[in-house]
C-alpha cells in the first residue's frame, strides 16, 4: 500500500523539482533523488503560462457540471423509478448500460452518431429543420439565438459535460436507490395523512434524507472528473476548448518529453482539489455546527 | 382542480415520460451500435439517417475484418483481447488477496496508528490514478519493464487497490467480531479464520470488488496508452480501437463492429454479478 501509492507521490514531489528530460530517465537515481540540483522552473514554467488559469478555470467548469448534472440526473432516475412497474427490473438492467459499456467503445459510439460528416444526428437535423451540418465535438463555441437576444456558448465542451452525465448518472443512481431503501416508509406515509403533495414530501421528507448521499456522490464525481484524461482525449483529443489539467499533464509527458513540467502539474492539480476539499468541509462543518 | 390532484396528476405522467426518456438514453446508443455493426459501410454513406440494415442487406464483414488476425489483414482483436483478459484476471486476483488481508488488518488488528492508515486509504482513494502517472512512468521505465504486461499489472492493483481496501474493510467491520473469537477459542489460526470464516462471509462484497475492478481495468486507457503502446502484440482492447481509428481509418461500421466485440465481455460479467454489485458496493460504500 505505502510501496504502491504514497513513494509515487513522493517521487512524483522529487521530479517535480528537477530539471528531466526524457532521456535522463533511464540513468536517473530515483531511490535517492536529492542528489541532483533543486529548482522550481518547473512551476514557474507550468503556472507561468497565459493559458494557465483558463485551464483550471475550464477543468473546474468540466468537473462541477459533469459532477451536478450525472448526480441530479441519477436522483431524478431514482425517484422515477421508486415504485414497481411493468417492466421495471428491464429498465433498471438498461440504466446501467452507459457506465457498462467501455470507455473507449462509449467514446467512439458518440463520435460516430455526432460526427459532422456521416453521423445520424447531423442527418436527422438536416432532414428535420434544414441545418447546415455541426461538427459537435470539433467546434469551439456555438449562438444560440433565443428571445431575440444572441447567446455564445461552448460547444465541444458543453458535449463532454453532456458525456460525463450520460456515462456517470447511473453511478449516482446505484447510490441513491440504495439510500432511497433506508428512508421510512411510515415518514411518508405520514406526511400523506397530514395532506401534503407530491413535491411537498419530495421537498420537505425524502430530501433531507437523501441529503448526505447526494454529497458524497456529487463529491466522488467531482473528484474523478477533476483527474479525468480519458474521457475527454478520447472524445476531442483536449482541442476544440476542452484542453483540462490532465490532458496537458500528458502533453508535458509524451509530447514534450518534459515528465518534469508534468509532475509540477499534477501537484498543482493536487493542491487545487485539496484546497476545495477542505473549504468544503470547513463549510459543511460549520452549517452542522450552526444547525 | 386543487393542487393535490394537479400535482398526482402531473407527477404521474412525468414519471412515465421520464421513464421512457431514461429508456431511449440509455438503450438506443446500444441499438445504434450493434445495428450499424452489421450494416455494410456504403449504406451508411448514401443515407447516415438511417442505421438500420434491411434484412438482406445484414452482413457478419465488420466482424469478420475486426477478429482476423493481423498477419491475414484484420484487426487482430483476438490478441487484444487475451491481453485485456490477463491483465484485468491478473489485477482482481492480486487486488482480492491483497485486499482481503488489507481490509482485515485495517479494520480487525489493534495497531499503533490505526487511525491513520484507514485515514490513508479514504485519502488515496479520494485521488484517482493520474498523479501517480508520472513517477509510474518513470520507474517502470527505469525497472525494464515498459512495454509490458507485468509492469501494467503493478500500476494497475496501486490503481484498484484503495477502492477495495474501502470497501472490503467496511465491510468486514459489518461482521460481528464474536465470530472470529468463536472461531479462534475452537484453534484457529489467524490466516485459518481468514480463509474459513471472513472469506465465505464476505463474499458479496468480494464479488463485487472483483466485477468493479475488472470492468475497470478492461476499459483502462491511459496507462495502456503509457505503458504497452511502442509493443502492438502487448496491446489491449481500448488501445485496438483506438488505432482501429487513428492509424487505418477503417469505417464506422467496422469501427462499431469493434465495440461490441469489446462490450460482450463486460455486459456477460455484468450480468452475472449484478446483484452482488448493488448488494456489495452500496452496504461497503455509503454507510451513514
Amino acid at each position: 500500500m505505502a510501496f504502491l501509492i504514497v513513494l509515487p507521490i513522493g517521487w512524483n514531489l522529487a521530479i517535480a523539482v528537477q530539471r528531466v528530460s526524457l532521456l535522463d530517465l533511464r540513468t536517473m537515481n530515483i531511490f535517492n533523488p536529492f542528489e541532483i540540483e533543486f529548482t522550481l522552473r518547473n512551476f514557474t514554467r507550468v503556472t507561468g503560462r497565459s493559458d494557465f488559469w483558463p485551464l483550471v478555470m475550464r477543468t473546474f467548469a468540466y468537473a462541477t457540471l459533469g459532477a451536478g448534472l450525472a448526480t441530479l440526473v441519477g436522483l431524478w432516475a431514482a425517484l422515477a423509478m421508486r415504485r414497481p412497474f411493468l417492466g421495471r427490473s428491464l429498465v433498471r438492467a438498461l440504466i446501467f448500460v452507459p457506465y457498462v459499456v467501455p470507455l473507449i467503445a462509449a467514446t467512439f459510439l458518440w463520435r460516430t452518431i455526432l460526427a459532422p460528416q456521416y453521423g445520424s444526428v447531423n442527418a436527422w437535423l438536416t432532414e428535420l429543420f434544414g441545418t447546415s451540418r455541426v461538427d459537435f465535438l470539433g467546434a469551439r463555441s456555438f449562438t444560440l439565438e433565443m428571445f431575440g437576444m444572441s447567446l455564445n456558448l461552448p460547444m465541444a465542451l458543453s458535449m463532454v459535460i453532456l458525456f460525463e452525465a450520460w456515462r456517470y448518472f447511473p453511478f449516482a443512481y446505484l447510490f441513491i436507490v440504495a439510500r432511497l431503501q433506508a428512508v421510512p416508509e411510515s415518514l411518508e406515509e405520514a406526511a400523506i395523512l397530514d395532506g401534503a403533495t407530491v413535491s411537498q414530501r419530495f421537498r420537505y421528507v425524502v430530501l433531507p434524507e437523501l441529503r448526505g448521499v447526494l454529497v458524497l456522490v456529487f463529491l466522488i464525481r467531482f473528484m474523478s472528473s477533476f483527474n479525468d484524461f480519458s474521457n475527454i482525449y478520447l472524445l476531442t483529443g483536449g482541442s476544440a476548448g476542452t484542453q483540462v489539467v490532465s490532458v496537458q499533464m500528458y502533453e508535458w509527458l509524451v509530447g514534450r518529453g518534459d515528465p518534469g513540467a508534468s509532475a509540477a502539474l499534477a501537484l498543482v492539480l493536487a493542491a487545487v482539489l485539496a484546497v476545495t476539499i477542505t473549504l468544503y468541509f470547513r463549510v459543511a462543518m460549520r452549517r452542522r455546527a450552526s444547525s | 382542480m386543487s393542487r393535490h390532484a394537479f400535482e398526482d396528476k402531473f407527477f404521474r405522467i412525468f414519471k412515465v415520460v421520464s421513464i421512457i426518456g431514461f429508456v431511449i438514453v440509455t438503450g438506443f446508443p446500444l441499438v445504434y451500435m450493434i445495428a450499424l455493426s452489421f450494416k455494410p459501410i456504403s449504406s451508411l454513406l448514401r443515407n447516415p439517417a438511417n442505421p438500420f440494415p434491411t434484412w438482406d442487406e445484414i452482413s457478419l464483414l465488420s466482424y469478420r475484418e475486426v477478429l482476423t488476425p493481423l498477419e491475414q489483414g484484420g484487426a487482430g482483436f483476438l490478441v487484444f483481447m487475451h491481453n485485456s483478459l490477463i491483465l484485468s484476471a491478473a489485477t482482481v486476483v492480486i487486488v482480492l488477496l491483497l485486499g482481503v488481508l488489507g481490509g482485515y488488518a485495517a479494520g480487525r488488528l489493534k495497531f499503533p496508528g490505526r487511525g491513520g492508515i484507514n485515514f490513508l486509504i479514504i485519502v488515496v482513494y479520494l485521488f484517482p490514478g493520474i498523479l501517480i502517472a508520472v513517477p509510474m512512468f518513470i520507474f517502470l521505465t527505469q525497472a525494464g519493464l515498459r512495454p509490458s504486461l507485468t509492469g501494467a499489472v503493478i500500476v494497475y492493483v496501486a490503481i484498484a487497490l484503495p477502492l477495495a481496501l474501502f470497501v472490503l474493510r467496511n465491510y468486514l467491520e459489518s461482521i460481528p467480531e464474536e465470530i472470529d473469537d468463536a472461531a479462534r477459542i475452537d484453534g484457529a489460526s489467524r490466516l485459518q479464520i481468514i480463509r474459513f470464516v471472513t472469506v465465505p462471509l464476505a463474499m458479496p462484497a468480494l464479488a463485487a470488488v472483483a466485477i468493479y475492478v475488472f470492468i475497470s481495468i478492461w476499459d483502462e486507457f491511459l496507462f495502456a496508452l503509457l505503458i504497452l503502446i511502442d509493443r502492438r502484440d502487448l496491446w489491449t482492447v481500448t488501445l485496438g480501437i483506438r488505432q482501429l481509428n487513428d492509424l487505418n481509418g477503417s469505417p464506422e461500421t467496422v469501427l462499431m463492429a469493434g465495440c461490441v466485440v469489446i462490450t460482450l465481455p463486460v455486459v456477460a460479467a455484468f450480468a452475472f454479478a449484478q446483484k452482488f454489485l448493488v448488494d456489495g458496493l452500496a452496504s461497503g460504500g455509503v454507510k451513514e
